[in-house]
């Protein structure tokens, strides 16, 4: 080993650049594998990989002296292989034959995912292998480093939004590649004395990397992902992909094959449907362009559940939110209607349908009485001062900040008791919110929309909610209207008409008898009946703890309208596992636990390992670095720092209104202020006051801007809501700032009294904080899906003042 | 059903099992086979409620222990022919679990007189299921190369009463309709409203839900004798979703 560093600069840009590069690749990965996967299998196969954190504080604890005896080249060699290990490890697992849904009957599903685990694990120790060897080597500048380390990952954050707006995502995985091989080359200026030819085979790497032909590079779905069923018809090929950050939309035309997607289509139908072009995102959700060159009417969109407002009354001014391709608008248009606006989030799918596909789709976009608009449904409603007779939501089921990589649950913000109260507060007098699910059996969507509708009418003080709403189903939708106003007879004798002549069931209306329900598709019993008379009801509370499934209403607080899975059913699904009781499951919620319990698992072995194996190596440590002191602080922090930063990215999107935006503003402003602080934490280093005092200050910090945004944050948020977007990014980034900075001082505090005291346990600390980032990010949407969000922040104030103790 | 039929039908039936008994003696499958069949027997009583009926009829029992399932999945899943489950069988497609094949046969109550139609061949297992219990049973896959894997594999089972006919599904098979019984396996986003019209008045169609490895639940579409369409949509398996009703 040479000095430990005092006077050397530590590589501070190459630090930065890979760690911009990893987190981009975390990114860039969820994209790759929801394309590939299914999102929710995408999540667990990158939290598991995200270990490799944890891993580099293990492999370093233990090779510690060899490194640092060689520093430079063990430096300089991490970051290449991060950038080569980046693009092959990703190419290797998607060679892998995994195929998640057989993973409970063929063992050998559990060995490829385990080998995908691995595989995508490596880049990121190499990644973090590089931090932890410059945090050990650089014991004096160590928030320097960190500050540095967490500057990178936020400006890679944002970075990589941008730059998937820009490429394709195979392209990005190049380029984030030789972005780690520029960063070898970078520290090997910043180290002095590069090799010659070792910089010349960074860079033809580098050159090799950028030359990778581009099919070798681009996610194949999974044979079982619709695309992937559609594109088996002979014919049927892609004519267009475009990507974003909000995924990857492809066009598939079937010229010898219609593709025929009408989905909850009446048996009674007889209307023709049209020629369509099917548009997949990430391979799956199909929706259609309409061949409608002439803008005709459309009499197949008449034959759908959610058809039903315009045969009740005659709406005038009508808002589609999740406009989509466009089916919504038109069964619009069918009626006459004059004023429709349609809200649709993914402003490529509005371009396909607006320009590319003009002509297909009859302008339909550019109809006078159609008004389309690029944004968030719930943000739109928020802020619109409209008034409508109809507000149709069908079959939307929301992009969630899950997509982007940090929930396998999609939290969503489009079915909470407050998003209903927001619509119907746009909802003219007389006027309906008519919302169109998929019917699942036994019944469980449906019903927690109806819980969340009488919800929120109670809670603006009708007292009386059965009277508002009615229900019909086909066999595959459901379609429940919310009426700003009592049901008429004559409605529900025009309810009766429509079902009657298009062999729908109706399911609820004011007065209904018993015997009316469950007619046409006949269930066992009579569920949905059962369910509305139920939860209009006094026995509400009642029916919801009885319900298998979770039904009880979203809200706000805990956004988690998909989540249905109950603990106490689990024992009878498993047993009826061999009956076809398996899809009963809700694998979403499961898939979180067993990620948590894998984590668990895996970072025990990853956090022992070194103290097991360094234990009869070293002196008994000091009383502050007793190994039991170092895990529960750097523990405690690591969860407390996921947990904020998670919950807030989630009050976040309730004000900036755009998941994805809110998501990359959010986290690059925490990654960015808690840069600041950490560098902050560096320059008082040079007036010594003992560092539980500074660990305590910032404690404090974080405490006072945590409870104080835990009580204000609504009212500003509601005050503030009219105001432009660029203005209320402002607004986030100014509330963010003080919150991350103190966020940021815990961390290197810690570390730099380890290294002062302690120093083999630096690269362990690191592994440990490491392994609590991953555990934390379950963790938390584990705790908001039952306790809420606020919970989750509480319980981080509390680990940062466990912390605090620990520290004294 | 009349009683010449019935007689016919119960000879097909005693036939079907000497067939089975013959094939027994050099199959190497035959145990696995009777191992499924008894599996899927007690599956069945544990989910009677559901399905209205203590055991499904024998003669639908009798077709899943003859049709050799292990003949008609790709090699590298022969092994796991017989388990209950499903298996893949390529080009994203697979062949449905054994429990669920019972089922859906024995809720189409057909008679050996019956005309069928399946859409969406796939491996060819459903096709040979009703083959050994019809006449006649007509058949329609969209992906040509599965059509043509299951086209050859059941030719060379010997079932000459099943036609395989490459091709869209959506408009049923004019030439052969009405139908008695109609399987829609292949993914839909609606059933297609021809086929109901191509099913006969007191016919019955079949249309499982859900992903390739998982039914969800199973629809079941009745024309009456006045023509009138009735679904019936059928979990697969015992479960009340109220606690206390059992």
């Amino acid at each position: 080993m040479t000095s430990s560093g005092t006077l050397e600069r530590p590589p501070l840009i190459s630090i930065s650049l890979v760690s911009a590069a990893a987190l981009a690749y975390e990114i860039l990965l969820m994209r790759l594998f929801s394309i590939i996967q299914w999102h929710h299998f995408a999540y667990m196969i990158i939290s598991l990989a995200l270990l490799g954190y944890g891993a580099s504080g293990t492999f370093i604890s233990l090779a510690r002296p060899w490194l640092l005896a060689h520093f430079p080249g063990a430096y300089r060699i991490n970051l290449a292989l991060f950038g080569l290990s980046s693009v092959a490890c990703t190419l290797a697992a998607q060679q892998v034959p995994l195929n998640a849904e057989e993973i409970l009957w063929d063992w050998h599903q559990a060995l490829y995912l385990l080998a995908v685990y691995l595989l995508l694990a490596l880049p990121f120790l190499f990644a973090a292998n590089a931090v932890a060897l410059a945090l050990t080597r650089y014991r004096q500048a160590i928030a320097r480093v960190y500050a540095a380390d967490l500057l990178g990952a936020g400006l890679g954050s944002l970075g990589i939004v941008l730059l998937l707006f820009a490429v394709f995502p195979g392209t990005a995985l190049k380029l984030l590649g030789s972005l780690g091989l520029l960063a070898s080359l970078v520290a090997a200026s910043e180290l002095q004395g590069p090799r010659a030819h070792g910089l010349a085979g960074t860079v033809l790497a580098a050159v090799l990397l950028l030359a990778l032909p581009a099919e070798w590079l681009t996610p194949q779905p999974s044979p079982y992902k619709t695309m992937s069923q559609t594109l088996r018809i002979g014919g049927a090929r892609v004519i267009e992909q475009r990507s974003s950050p909000l995924g990857l939309i492809s066009v598939v035309e079937s010229p010898r094959v219609p593709l025929r997607h009408a989905p909850g289509l009446s048996l009674q139908s007889s209307a023709p449907l049209p020629a369509q072009l099917g548009v997949f995102t990430d391979a799956d959700g199909l929706t259609a362009i309409n061949h409608n060159p002439q803008g005709e009417t459309l009499a197949y969109l008449d034959d759908l559940t959610s058809a039903l407002p315009y045969y009740l009354a005659e709406p005038q001014r009508v808002l589609v939110l999740g406009a989509g391709a466009g089916a919504d608008v038109q069964q619009a248009l069918n009626h006459g209607v004059q004023r429709i606006d349609a809200v649709e989030l993914n402003p490529q799918l509005i371009e396909l349908v607006r320009k590319d596909h003009a002509d297909w789709a009859g302008h339909l976009y550019d109809h006078p009485a159609v008004r389309i608009h690029r944004g968030e449904a719930r943000g739109f409603i928020r802020r619109s001062r409209g008034s409508y007779d109809l507000v149709q939501i069908t079959l939307l089921d929301a992009f969630g900040a899950s997509s982007s990589g940090l929930h396998a649950l999609n939290e969503s913000y489009l079915y909470t008791v407050e998003a209903l109260q927001d619509y119907l507060a746009r909802v003219a007098p007389g006027g309906y919110l008519a919302i169109s699910r998929w019917i699942k059996l036994p019944p469980r969507d449906t019903l927690k929309l109806l819980a969340t509708a009488v919800r929120a009418l109670r809670e603006s003080g009708i007292e009386d909610p059965g009277k508002r709403l009615v229900l019909i189903r086909g066999w595959q939708t459901s379609t429940l209207l919310i009426k700003n106003g009592v049901f008429s007879t004559d409605e529900i004798t025009r309810l009766q008409d429509f079902c009657l002549t298009r062999a729908f069931d109706t399911a609820w209306y004011p007065g209904m008898p018993a015997d009316a329900a469950n007619r046409v598709n006949v269930f066992t019993q009579a569920y949905f009946y059962q369910a509305a008379a139920a939860l209009t009801g006094a026995r509400d509370a009642t029916f919801m703890e009885r319900y298998k499934f979770d039904i009880t209403p979203a809200t706000d607080d805990r956004p988690y309208f998909f989540h249905f899975f109950k603990w106490e059913v689990l024992p009878e699904i498993l047993a009826l596992r061999g009956q076809g009781g398996l899809p009963l499951l809700e694998a979403g919620y499961l898939v979180l636990v067993t990620t948590l319990l894998q984590a668990l698992v895996l970072s025990s072995v990853l956090i022992l390992l070194p103290l097991v194996v360094l234990r009869s190596s070293q002196d008994e440590p000091a009383s502050a670095a007793r190994p039991s002191r170092v895990v529960l602080y750097f523990f405690a922090i690591g969860l407390a720092f996921l947990f904020i930063e998670i919950a807030f990215i989630q009050k976040f999107i309730l004000f900036l209104h755009h998941p994805l935006y809110a998501v990359a503003i959010v986290l690059t402003a925490f990654l960015l202020f808690a840069g600041a602080g950490s560098a902050w934490t560096a320059r008082r280093q040079a007036h010594p006051s003992p560092t539980q005092h500074a660990t305590a200050r910032a404690v404090s910090g974080i405490a006072v801007f945590g409870l104080l945004y835990l009580l204000l944050l609504d009212p500003v948020f509601t005050a503030l809501l009219h105001l432009p977007v660029v203005i209320r990014i402002l607004v986030a980034i100014v509330l963010i700032a003080p919150l991350a900075f103190f966020m940021g001082m815990p961390f290197p505090l810690g570390l730099a009294r380890l290294a002062a005291v302690r120093p083999a346990l630096v690269p362990w600390a690191w592994g440990i904080n490491g392994c609590a980032s991953v555990l934390s990010a379950v963790l938390a949407t584990l705790l908001a899906i039952q306790f809420g969000f606020t919970a989750v922040i509480i319980t981080a104030l509390l680990l940062y003042v466990l912390a605090a103790l620990v520290m004294h | 059903m009349n009683n010449p039929a019935r007689f016919i039908s119960s000879l097909v039936c005693v036939a079907c099992l000497c067939a089975g008994t013959a094939i027994r003696a050099d199959d190497p499958f035959a145990t696995a086979r009777q191992d499924m069949v008894r599996e899927i027997e007690a599956d069945v009583r544990m989910t009677s409620r559901q399905l209205d009926r203590e055991v499904l009829d024998p003669r639908v029992m009798q077709a899943m222990a003859t049709v050799p399932r292990h003949a008609l999945v790709p090699e590298s899943h022969r092994n796991a022919a017989y388990e209950n489950r499903p298996l893949p069988i390529g080009h994203g497609q697979t062949i449905s679990q054994p429990y669920i094949v019972a089922i859906m046969t024995d809720l189409l109550k057909v008679t050996a007189a019956s005309r069928v139609l399946e859409v969406g061949t796939g491996s060819g297992y459903q096709a040979a299921i009703l083959a050994e219990l019809v006449d006649q049973v007509y058949t329609i896959e969209i992906i040509e190369a599965l059509g043509k894997r299951a086209r050859r594999d059941l030719e060379a089972l010997g079932y000459e009463n099943i036609t395989v006919r490459i091709g869209d599904g959506y408009y049923g098979w004019e030439e052969q309709a009405p139908f008695d019984a109609i399987v829609v396996t292949a993914a839909a986003s609606h059933i297609p409203p021809p086929l109901i019209q191509q099913l006969k008045k007191g016919g019955r169609m079949i249309v499982p839900v859900g992903s390739r490895f998982m039914v969800q639940q199973l629809v079941l579409v009745e024309k009456d004798t006045q023509g009138e369409v009735v679904t019936r949509q059928i979990l697969p398996v015992r479960f009340v979703p109220l606690t206390g009703t059992h």
